[in-house]
């Protein structure tokens, strides 16, 4: 548990880093003499000066709600704060960065140069550059490919109305392959699956769990054990489980979908369940006894009360749980034949052709970004929900 | 547009349309494992040949063939490329039980057996070589047996990997193994590795996997279907050193497997899919392999086989690759339609069962009708038939290509690398002739062979 109330907290400290503080605009007027509008007779919010620096402001902060702190500074240098000390944050935040990311791609190509294996070189950035260059055209060609299913099939059902009026007219879904965009839609809608099931479990019981000391002394130690299983073990008793009790002629959902789903959410379930409960048992004491001498009744005490102030802290853990979920949704992917990236990356092993390790570059760093800005946006909706606290 | 024009045209030319099938079922999921000898449902599907009978199939990759063989079981999948012991072993109820049938065979050999490099070094110089200094094919498994003497007297185990217990590649290479004085080992009820009584310790994996394994010293040698020798080459992590046909000229390889309880709910569905597959087979072998490159191209797409189109055109055009630079032709390397390629005859599932026999699978011995019994109730040459007399009657194909007054046994052949002829009539007399492997009334017990009481 501690590891993750640490996780927890270093999550707060570092919201409170990229939401940078953002001065008064008063105050900024005060630092800069020179900027302050002359006074006319007109309404405040018309004046154009004053108008931008509202919408400055305001996208200043929706910047630093979604975690991309790094374009604050270009808005204050736009806003004519203190030039100097923008230009020092802007290299902190953008220059360093392009900096290392071009050393890395430097070193990358260099290196990979070198090593050669039984596909071929590794690749470097240009080859992997040129993979995804495939990939978007393949999947083009699926898609006209898949036009020409749907006009091949219209024309054999009008022959067959025309032979016989009362013949089945279903029209079939495409047969093709699912390209790589396909497979980075399946991804995301079975972690969001996974996800969602996790937050529909894990938000009761981490409640509970706040609430009541008894019941967190009893579902701790098996909280304690099931928490740190991989997905690849979980996977086989999942499979098992599914195949036994998902019986039914013409299923909604593939089985192997369901699989890496209910994976996922096993993976995913932990780091809620503790933040939550964390979150419910800090809440103040003072607050619960009002409650009580209003006699409130559960409902309003629970929706009113116990959940709003707790929402940062069950939003933390969210959002450790989402990670969480992506990271174990490509390995549950690959092993449960689940379409998808994971099942991308297996396929395109199992080929072996001398494109197959560029291709699984473009899914590595395919896999990284949308982590990235699944990270981001659940960062955004965590500090929408903190804002009475700061 | 224009597929529409030439899919319009092809209509005409086949003249009108026959009474379409009443199809039970229009979409099927069929899968497949990631081999050359897929090609069939690949060329099915890019051609038209599904669509054509009002069929609307997705293929898919599976890991492997367990995977195949559970999902076909479950219903996840229609029908599959299967191995051909895979609908006779789960018939008879060695590993998963369950009743699958065939009424298209796939293909005729395609698949080799690869060593790595450093066993071929230890026996090239026990093979005997031609006026060019190649070696004579076929090698023997007597060269190779100095290597694995040399292996045992070291203490280190000697291990070859095929794809599956009940796959065609294991029996290829218990035959080969044997037939070089090499014993592959025995099955038991109890004991289901096959290595009992071992010279050369046998394990399953899956093909794809086979060239990394070998690359990574795991085994010694493999024995699988394409691309996955001539990747050995093309990656120099070993040397294929004979092909399947070197063991038993033109041997059936893989199937079309459905289940039983799947063909009776179905059977006019299931005539279509044959129907489809037999115009892929003779696209395949049509002027004299003029498609194969066309084929290949396709097979190399990442949804299908996904390898090199150089790695897999090597041996889809009629070359192999032995030794790097020693090409040699290899026509019938993949066969697909001719030499009634895709009848299902009975006596090749008596030869799987034969086999079967001699390694323990099937632990006791059985009578001549026994086998006979079990090849009908597995091989469906009366489907097959059916679907070929529509596709004579439609005008897509020639009445002579196929054997309409067969009793289902192929003649009498000796065409094996030990020169030992096989009748599909005579099972057990058959087995007698054997000098490795289990005789009448024998069976394995405790790790030994022994009379059974």
């Amino acid at each position: 548990m501690s590891s993750q109330r640490a996780e927890g907290l270093s999550m707060k400290s570092n919201h409170a880093v990229l939401a940078t503080p953002q001065p008064e605009p008063a105050a900024v007027a005060a630092e800069h003499p020179v900027a302050k509008p002359p006074v006319v007779d007109r309404p405040v919010s018309s004046r154009p000066a004053v108008r931008r620096r509202v919408s400055l402001d305001r996208l200043h902060s929706v910047l630093g709600m979604l975690g991309l702190g790094l374009f604050n500074p270009m808005i204050r240098l736009a806003r004519g704060e203190n030039p100097r000390a923008q230009l020092q944050e802007l290299w902190k935040e953008l220059g360093a960065p392009l900096i290392a990311i071009a050393l890395f791609l430097f070193a990358w190509s260099r290196l990979s140069d070198g090593i050669e294996t039984s596909l071929g070189k590794i690749p470097g950035p240009t080859a992997v550059w040129t993979q995804a260059g495939s990939l978007w055209t393949d999947h083009q060609a699926e898609r006209r490919k898949e036009q020409e299913f749907y006009s091949r099939q219209e024309k054999r059902i009008a022959e067959r109305l025309a032979r016989d009026p009362g013949a089945d007219t279903t029209i079939r879904k495409y047969t093709g392959k699912p390209t790589y965009i396909d497979q980075i839609g399946t991804s995301l809608k079975t972690v969001f699956t996974g996800f969602l099931l996790a937050t529909l479990v894990a938000v009761p019981v981490g409640i509970l769990c706040g609430l009541s000391s008894s019941i967190n002394a009893a579902l701790n130690p098996l909280i304690q054990i099931f928490k740190p299983v991989s997905p690849l073990a979980w996977l086989p008793i999942v499979t098992m489980l599914v195949s036994a009790l998902y019986v039914s002629s013409d299923p909604v959902f593939a089985k192997s979908f369901l699989n890496s789903a209910i994976t996922v959410m096993l993976c995913s379930l932990w780091p809620t369940i503790i933040n939550t409960s964390l979150g419910v048992a800090s809440i103040d004491k003072d607050l619960l006894n009002v409650a009580k001498v209003l006699q409130l009744p559960w409902p309003v005490r629970l929706f009113k009360l116990i959940v709003p102030s707790s929402l940062p802290l069950i939003f933390t853990g969210l959002r450790l749980s989402l990670s969480v979920g992506w990271m174990v949704l490509i390995a549950a992917e690959m092993l449960a034949q689940n379409p998808g990236l994971g099942k991308f990356v297996w396929d395109e092993f199992q080929n072996g052709s001398s494109a197959s390790l560029g291709r699984i570059m473009v899914a590595v760093f395919t896999i990284g970004f949308i982590g990235f800005l699944l990270d981001r946006i659940m960062l955004a909706l965590q500090n929408v929900f903190s804002f009475g606290r700061r | 547009m224009r597929t529409l024009l030439m899919l319009a045209m092809l209509g005409l030319a086949a003249g009108a349309p026959a009474a379409e099938l009443k199809l039970e079922k229009e979409q099927l999921r069929l899968g497949f494992i990631k081999l050359t000898d897929m090609a069939p449902l690949a060329i099915a599907y890019e051609k038209g040949f599904f669509e054509d009978e009002g069929l609307y199939v997705t293929l898919e990759p599976q890991a492997n063939w367990k995977v195949i063989l559970d999902r076909v079981i479950t219903g996840e999948l229609d029908g599959a490329h299967m191995l051909a012991g895979q609908p006779i072993g789960s018939t008879i109820g060695f590993g998963t039980k369950a009743e699958i049938v065939t009424a298209y065979s796939m293909d005729l050999n395609g698949n080799a057996t690869t060593v790595s490099n450093e066993v071929w070094a230890a026996m090239k110089s026990h093979v005997p070589a031609d006026a060019q200094g190649l070696p004579v094919h076929p090698i023997k498994a007597e060269s190779l047996k100095p290597v694995v003497d040399s292996f045992r007297a070291a203490g280190k185990p000697f291990r070859m990997a095929m794809v599956f217990p009940v796959s065609t590649h294991n029996y290829e290479l218990r035959y080969w193994l044997a037939a070089g004085g090499l014993n592959p080992g025995f099955y038991s009820s109890s004991d289901v590795s096959g290595q009992i009584k071992a010279d050369v310790l046998l394990s399953v994996t899956p093909p794809p996997q086979m060239p990394a394994t070998l690359e990574a010293g795991t085994i010694n040698g493999y024995c699988v279907g394409e691309p996955w020798n001539q990747q050995a080459i093309v990656k120099g992590v070993g040397v294929p050193i004979l092909t399947d046909q070197e063991i038993w000229k033109n041997n059936p390889e893989k199937v079309f497997g459905v289940t039983r309880a799947w063909a009776e709910k179905n059977p006019n569905t299931h005539l279509a899919l044959i129907k489809a597959l037999l115009r892929a087979g003779m696209w395949l072998d049509e002027k004299n392999g003029a498609n194969r490159k066309e084929a290949a191209q396709i097979l190399s797409r990442s949804e299908y086989v996904g390898a090199d189109y150089r790695v897999i055109a090597a041996s889809m055009t009629g070359t192999f690759e032995f030794a790097r630079g020693d090409k040699r032709s290899m026509p019938d390397f993949n066969v697909f339609f001719r030499y009634n390629a895709t009848y299902p005859y009975y006596s090749d599932a008596v030869w799987f069962l034969t086999q079967m026999r001699r390694w323990g699978q099937i632990p006791e011995s059985k009578s001549d009708e026994w086998f006979h019994e079990t090849a009908k109730q597995v091989y469906r040459p009366d489907i097959y038939l059916k679907a070929a007399q529509m596709l004579v009657d439609e005008g897509k194909a020639k009445r002579e290509d196929f054997p309409w007054t067969s009793d289902g046994y192929r003649p009498p052949s000796n065409e094996f690398i030990d020169g030992i002829e096989y009748d599909g009539r005579k099972p057990n007399a058959y087995l007698a002739k054997f000098k490795i492997g289990l005789q009448n009334g024998q069976k394995v017990e405790g790790g030994n062979v022994v009379a059974a009481r």
